[in-house]
């Protein structure tokens, strides 16, 4: 009874810490963006512009909503919550120190894999459901970007799991000790990280929603809480594929002085402000540019990776 | 590849630039004079009226956001008797002001005219008439004028000669 309980408050205490710092990662990415755009960005509401979040949160939630009535109504209804429950529940097997996780699961890996496979569906039932060519096109994109992506995600990580012999994330990072994974993995850790910012469509790989050439791409049509479910299903990701790196690669909890948590949770910040410089810093490559690149050199790299990987754990263990 | 770090690195470095917003309640950003602002109608350097009430502003207005009444006083100067500018219609294009002969309406350096109802944007001859002369200083129309008006007859204003007297040979 305990333990349930204990269960419980870890449940909701990590989904309220998520979503709080989904939605307030639009105020962090509007003032980082600024920062390096020589802008200020929000800061009018509340010290230093946060309650912004708050002030968006109420305008959206005030929003009709709007379904368009050519639209093929039940899907265009559930595509945006696959989006935020995929991401949520690859959450659960996080680790956020030891003995903080929501499920401590033999298969955590193959769990993240699994959800982030399945919250392709969002996008494409999305464009599918919206009845509309641009929105069709981003579906499209959407399925072929992150189902090629998908793929690099699990290569990159095969690695990491070979190098610590379990799909248990507390594994993982338990075999992290004595050295990062980034360091004989650098190869492994650029992988995940391109494929990452593809799985969680952000903006230098953002070509599902390419604001340029699909007015909003896969959710052209959504307007009030459900585009703000997409929007808070791509911060959940940002979080998400954050705290995967800094997992998988650099050591989760582990981290001198300071108690684990702050070391998760300064490695997860680390990352998402990495990736909202990207967003900054370059622009989207056309679409084949995209596809040539995942298939020509990251496939072959990825392979290369986990050949030579398993081949140097072969010859130190015979 | 090293071209994309490269370019991450230098926006990172955009940390430390200084940041080109103007915080514009705080800070106001210095309006050039001849800034296409908030109308007015100046006054010549006696403190009268310098509108005639030609209408030609009213009519060289694109959008008919400018409408007046002439009149005259008891020495035959005109002036408008009501002179009214929507600004909730005017684009500030500075056409009124260049089609103006006596220099008596001017766009000032000045925006800060917001309002909640949209009534309260249309301004009347004494909201918009000022004390001062604005930006043409010394200029007075009907001492320049060869305009008999009261207390001025033909040949007394200002670089003028005394008018030819058709009644006589002499030159």
């Amino acid at each position: 009874m305990h333990s349930v309980g204990i269960s419980l408050l870890i449940v909701f205490v990590v989904l309220a810490c998520i979503l709080g710092v989904a939605s307030g990662l639009i105020w962090l990415e509007r003032r980082l963006l600024a920062l390096w755009q020589d802008r200020y960005g929000p800061n009018r509401v509340g010290p230093f512009g946060l309650l912004q979040v708050l002030a968006d949160i109420i305008k959206i939630l005030m929003k009709e909503d709007w379904i368009p009535p050519f639209a093929d109504k039940p899907v265009f209804v559930i595509a945006p919550a696959i989006t935020v429950i995929t991401t949520l529940l690859s959450f659960s097997v996080i680790v956020f120190a030891p003995g903080i996780t929501v499920v401590d699961l033999g298969i955590g890996v193959l769990l993240f894999l699994a959800m982030s496979s399945l919250g392709v569906y969002s996008l494409v039932l999305a464009g599918w459901s919206s009845d509309n060519k641009y929105s069709l096109l981003g579906g499209l994109r959407a399925a072929a970007q992150m189902l090629s992506y998908e793929l690099f995600v699990g290569l990159s990580l095969m690695g990491v799991v070979m190098l610590a012999g379990s799909f248990r994330i507390a594994d993982i990072v338990e075999a992290q000790r004595g050295l990062w994974f980034c360091g004989p993995q650098f190869v492994g850790f650029v992988i995940f990280f391109i494929a990452g910012l593809a799985e969680t469509h952000r903006l230098p790989l953002d070509l599902p929603e390419a604001d340029n050439e699909l007015v909003a791409g896969y959710h052209s049509e959504y307007s009030g809480m459900k585009f703000g479910l997409f929007f808070l299903g791509e911060y959940i990701g940002i979080t998400l594929i954050s705290a995967m790196i800094a997992t998988f690669f650099f050591g989760g909890w582990l981290g001198p002085v300071l108690p684990g948590l702050l070391w998760f949770i300064i490695k997860t910040f680390f990352f998402i402000c990495l990736f909202i410089a990207l967003r900054a810093a370059l622009p989207r490559p056309r679409y084949d540019q995209l596809m040539s690149v995942s298939w020509k050199w990251i496939l072959p790299l990825a392979l290369l990776n986990l050949l030579v990987t398993g081949a140097i754990l072969v010859s130190r263990t015979t | 590849m090293l071209s994309l770090i490269r370019t991450v690195w230098l926006v990172l470095l955009h940390m430390f630039h200084r940041r080109v917003t103007i915080q514009y309640p705080e800070h106001k950003a210095p309006l050039p004079p001849r800034w296409r602002g908030r109308i007015i109608l100046s006054r010549d350097p006696d403190g009268g009226e310098r509108c005639v009430a030609c209408y030609l502003c009213a009519i060289a207005c694109p959008v008919d956001c400018i409408a007046l009444q002439a009149t005259q006083d008891e020495h035959g100067r005109r002036y408008p008797e009501w002179f009214r500018i929507n600004f909730s219609r005017c684009i500030f294009c500075g056409f009124c002001e260049e089609a103006c002969p006596t220099y008596a309406i001017q766009l000032t350096p000045d925006f800060e005219m917001s309002e909640y109802h949209r009534e309260n944007l249309v301004y009347e001859k004494e909201d918009l008439l000022i004390s001062g002369q604005g930006k043409y200083h010394g200029y007075n129309f009907y001492r320049v004028a060869g305009l008999a008006i009261g207390g001025k007859d033909k040949g007394q204003g200002e670089e003028d000669r005394p008018p030819v007297d058709l009644r006589t040979l002499l030159p």
